[in-house]
């Protein structure tokens, strides 16, 4: 009788947890934990330099952050993170809502943006540092041209997508140009511009690792060729989780709250 | 025996619209050529309610766009009510902007000079009082066209044009928003052109029908309906039904 009361109680808790929305976050955590978990028997079962166990890894970890090496070369990969997104956004947004808009351009530019497209990131990464000399500039361009093919892709399809019909009624009713571009345009562009952002700062991420361990005496990339060198694989995967962990919290502190924000009016799925 | 499609106008009201369209021709989706109107002219008297009604596809919706200055590829004429004057539109689709409320939606096409205009009595009589912060994707679609007819009458337009404003929607909303559209009307009076296939609504609602032909359209007859409106019972308004779809057999 009692056991059954309290299993009624736990399950109301449990409900009541679960409309507070934490028990989707209870499954990321336990999700994690797994992870971690096959991470720490693979080690053990290895038993070898090349797959250090966590706290290997912990270990390693703590080292440089007391250093303060962490936090600089954290900063660096950031920084250059940072504006080479800001300029593969503009640049990849401003052509592709122009290629979307004009069919003759698109007809024109379209063999050019398959060549970006497949140009790989080590040669636009070699060629960038050869022309324009081994520098912060030619590592930040290099990195945004290697993400602003996939911008516009995205955006020319955000600005294909317009609806004619909100277009034609902001006609009507003479919006004017500011007012259709920032009630009308800007949050119909707004989803591809979310994608474009979120597939973007994951590429763009792993670019300047690149762009680092070939050009720059700094930063997460040029850690991690370090490491390789020393052959000291618990660093190497210590400045992974680092900057993983850092790009995570822009994710959950930073995009979704704002994506949220921006996508308040949409209905809620049940 | 006069020309048909030549103008009617009613002695003592000045005509407040005029239209003349010959020839309207546009490039179907399947890349052929059709001809949607061959000539289409008529008046709207000043503070009238006009309707424009006819078999489906016979270039009414067109008529309406052209004289919205959405197609402009067309031989004729459009004189507007007033040269300063606004025209509004209830689309056949409510076209709100998902992302905002159903009071911004009416707030933003407002022009600038009535920005901070209190809309409390116009979303009073449409019904939406308690709705004005509800997203579109929150309202039915009766509501979604209230919400449109609401922003029509709001910017005060010198010319109403509606495209179908009660298409799909069940008969008892329908009649209901036809009654609110009248009740509307009635208190913001201007000047107003329908273009429905429903001749049941066009004779609860007009003072004036045009009925056109198949494509390529022509008119085919004006009739002029002068009972007042809340004299228009139920069988008053299916004897009257009964009559024109007799006198224009094959229209609809």
């Amino acid at each position: 009788m009692a056991v059954e009361a309290e299993s009624a109680e736990t399950e109301s808790r449990l409900h009541r947890l679960a409309s507070r929305g934490w028990a989707p976050k209870a499954l990321t955590f336990v999700s994690l934990l797994g992870l971690l978990a096959i991470w720490w028997i693979a080690a053990i079962i290895a038993d070898s330099r090349v797959l250090p166990a966590p706290p290997a890894v912990l270990d390693a970890l703590h080292r440089d952050a007391v250093t303060g090496e962490l936090w600089f070369n954290l900063a660096m990969t950031l920084m250059r993170v940072f504006f080479a997104f800001v300029t593969a956004m503009v640049i990849g947004s401003a052509i592709g809502i122009a290629l979307g808009m004009s069919a003759s351009a698109n007809r024109f530019f379209d063999p050019w943006l398959i060549l970006f497209l497949n140009i790989p990131a080590l040669v636009v990464i070699v060629l960038a540092y050869i022309w324009f000399g081994l520098n912060e500039v030619a590592a930040i361009g290099a990195i945004a041209v290697n993400k602003i093919p996939n911008v516009v892709v995205t955006m020319r399809e955000g600005a294909r997508a317009l609806d004619p019909q909100l277009a034609e009624m902001a006609k009507v009713y003479r919006f004017g140009r500011a007012k259709t571009l920032r009630h009308v345009i800007l949050p119909q562009l707004q989803p591809y511009f979310a994608a474009a952002s979120r597939s973007g700062l994951a590429l763009i991420w792993k670019i300047a690792l690149v762009v680092e361990l070939l050009g720059r005496s700094n930063g997460v990339g040029f850690q991690i060729h370090l490491y390789f060198q020393l052959f000291d694989v618990a660093a190497i995967l210590a400045y992974t989780l680092a900057f993983v962990v850092v790009m995570l919290l822009i994710e959950f502190l930073l995009v979704q709250p704002l994506e949220a924000r921006s996508t308040r009016w949409r209905p809620k799925r049940a | 025996m006069s020309n048909p499609s030549k103008p009617v106008r009613p002695a003592g009201a000045p005509s407040a619209l005029e239209v003349l369209v010959r020839d309207k021709r546009f490039r179907g989706a399947d890349g052929v050529l059709v001809h949607a109107i061959d000539e289409i002219a008529f008046d709207v008297p000043a503070g009238s309610f006009t309707t424009l009604i006819g078999p489906s596809g016979c270039g009414k919706t067109t008529t309406l766009r052209i004289i919205l200055g959405l197609d402009d590829d067309f031989a004729g004429h459009i004189r507007l009510p007033e040269k300063e004057g606004r025209t509004a539109v209830v689309f056949q689709e409510p076209r709100l902007l998902p992302w905002r409320t159903a009071e911004d939606n009416v707030r933003l096409a407002l022009p600038d000079a009535m920005e901070s205009e209190n809309l409390d009595d116009l979303f009073a009589i449409v019904g939406l009082s308690e709705m004005r912060n509800r997203y579109p994707s929150e309202l039915s679609l009766g509501l979604a066209r209230r919400v449109a007819l609401a922003r029509a009458f709001a910017i005060k337009p010198s010319l109403l044009l509606l495209d179908e404003p009660f298409v799909s929607l069940d008969e008892m909303t329908a009649t209901r928003l036809r009654q609110l559209l009248v009740t509307v009307w009635s208190a913001r009076r201007t000047t107003a052109l329908m273009v429905t296939h429903n001749l049941r609504e066009a004779v609860q609602l007009s003072d004036r029908i045009v009925f056109l032909t198949e494509r390529p359209a022509r008119i085919r007859g004006v009739e002029v309906i002068d009972r007042d409106r809340s004299a228009r019972d139920a069988d008053w308004r299916e004897r009257t039904v009964r009559d024109l779809d007799r006198r224009y057999s094959g229209v609809l």
